[in-house]
């Protein structure tokens, strides 16, 4: 059996197919979000002695930060897939992530400074999290400038596609670097803001990871949804769009 | 390969010889940032102590983003760098002899010059050698990482200011241990960690840094 | 009555916790609602020019 692999990655493929993955992701995402919040806020034992009911910005906090960072690396992945295979779709991708990317980021960032105000009394600690966060906001904003300031779309996509993987090689050394700035010390150099200290009360686990799951199925929608637009913009000389706008009138 | 290294080394410091001041003025940008601080932070000793590693080094990392403009720009403007990318050499190599020569003129001059910040801010004698060193190693990082900046960036409006956004998050690393290295001199701990790392950026940057470029000029021109 | 308003009260830390739920809904319905809004634009805009283009054929 042969399988073709490349089917999906033309546009005009990929924009109905992407269409019907939408509704699929969005809905998932609004029901795991409500289930994961329901059995968070109702189901789960305020019987805590170190975490008091601020722990409840942990369902958001947490999954904005993971998304945050997952986003970069999927969107360099396109960046590189489009880099290597000259697919115009994986650029697009990497292009619709992005904004979503800054998105979770920025929420990460606000929800952590309302988290550190709560238990650790301070909005902002050059905390090598939080830095790391901010850093990482500025990455995102720098791909999305590049993409902006270049009007040639092939280009532009390339550009930033090269910014994006030359970010993803400097990452690690950033953080590494926020983490253990005196590296005689390092080794020494743990974090321990972890929620509840390591011992977390299991139900606020369940309900965090089913919240984090509803964040990643909403940044396929978001991502997907922005798909589309970016398709519709770049392939409006096409005949698949022209024939696409007759059908809607 | 060499000859064709040294041949545009060569070539670029000429032209940076017919057109000094923009070299004197990347180096007095440094000493007007350097010397403003104390104006606003205050004169007194120790505080001017604690601050000196990191103004210096945000210094030096502003001072070189305002040079690394000019790094493509020119030849670009009167067709030079598509003569360069259609040679048989190997870009790269090209590549990396236009960043050595921006070096030259932008930041070993700042290496030159750290011993003034040193006695505007009080430094022990030990703490300005331990300086320039971390300067010596740390400046060409920046260099190569900016060349990356300023070919992606190329002839494009505005780019100055794009290029700052884009390159300076990705300066943190060499700031945080040249700075790092300066202030534990101060204290007097080791610091053979710190020239360990740094070095190892700086061979880091010199493997990838002119291969990004090459592939960010061919992406530009194209 | 009062178990609502001890949930949002949540021991003192209401404040908190709503200011940052309330931006999570904030920024991604924001964030869905510019993506539609754009959808409409750039449809409106391409059938805008489609039939541009139909009516200089014609003439």
């Amino acid at each position: 059996m042969s399988i073709n692999w490349f089917k999906y990655s033309s546009p005009a493929t990929f924009y109905p197919l992407a269409g019907k993955m939408v509704p699929f992701f969005g809905w998932l995402a609004a029901i795991l979000m409500a289930g994961g919040l329901y059995w968070g806020f109702f189901e789960t034992p305020d019987r805590l002695s170190d975490q008091k009911e601020y722990y409840r910005i942990i369902y958001i906090h947490v999954g904005a930060a993971w998304m945050s960072m997952w986003l970069y690396i999927v969107m360099a992945a396109w960046a590189l897939a489009g880099l290597v295979f000259q697919t115009r779709l994986s650029f697009m991708i990497a292009k619709a992530i992005a904004p979503t990317g800054a998105i979770a980021t920025f929420l990460a960032l606000w929800t952590g400074a309302f988290w550190g105000k709560t238990s650790w009394g301070t909005w902002w600690d050059w905390d090598p999290r939080m830095t790391s966060e901010l850093i990482l906001l500025f990455l995102y904003m720098g791909y999305m400038a590049l993409q902006s300031a270049i009007d040639d779309p092939r280009r532009a996509d390339r550009a930033a596609a090269l910014l994006a993987l030359v970010g993803l090689v400097c990452v690690p050394i950033i953080f590494w670097s926020i983490n253990c700035p005196d590296p005689n010390e390092c080794a020494a150099l743990h974090q321990t803001s972890n929620p509840g200290g390591g011992n977390m009360e299991p139900n606020i686990l369940i309900a965090m990871l089913v919240t984090a799951f509803a964040f990643w199925m909403y940044s396929f929608a978001a991502i997907l949804m922005r798909v589309r637009n970016i398709i519709l913009e770049r392939e409006r000389h096409t005949t698949w769009v022209n024939e696409l706008l007759e059908e809607k009138g | 390969m060499f000859k064709a290294f040294r041949c545009i080394v060569m070539r670029d410091l000429t032209l940076a010889m017919r057109r000094r001041t923009d070299v004197l003025t990347t180096l007095f940008f440094f000493i007007i940032v350097v010397s403003l601080f104390p104006l606003g932070a205050g004169t007194e000793k120790m505080i001017l102590q604690k601050i000196a590693p990191g103004v210096a080094w945000v210094a030096a990392l502003l001072a070189s983003m305002l040079a690394l403009e000019r790094l493509f720009a020119s030849d670009f403007a009167d067709g030079t760098l598509e003569q360069l990318l259609l040679t048989p050499q190997p870009l790269f190599v090209l590549v990396l002899g236009k960043i050595f020569a921006h070096w030259l003129l932008t930041g070993l001059p700042l290496v030159l010059i750290a011993p003034l910040v040193g006695l505007q801010y009080y430094l022990p004698g030990d703490a300005v050698i331990t300086m320039m060193l971390a300067l010596l190693i740390g400046t060409p990082v920046l260099s190569l990482i900016g060349a990356i900046g300023a070919a992606l960036t190329l002839g494009l409006r505005g780019g100055g200011i794009l290029l700052s956004l884009l390159i300076l998050p990705l300066y943190i690393p060499v700031m945080v241990y040249g700075a790092g290295v300066v202030s534990a001199s101060a204290m007097g701990t080791d610091l053979q960690a710190y020239f360990s790392i740094l070095s190892g950026f700086l061979i880091l940057a010199l493997v990838l840094s002119p291969i990004a470029t090459a592939a960010a000029l061919r992406i530009s021109v194209e | 009555m009062s178990a609502i308003s001890d949930f949002f009260h949540a021991g003192g830390y209401g404040f908190y916790i709503w200011a940052s739920y309330g931006a999570a809904i904030l920024l991604m319905a924001g964030e869905i609602a510019i993506i539609k809004q754009q959808y409409r634009t750039i449809l409106k805009r391409l059938s805008r020019m489609a039939r541009m283009n139909a009516s200089e054929e014609d003439e």
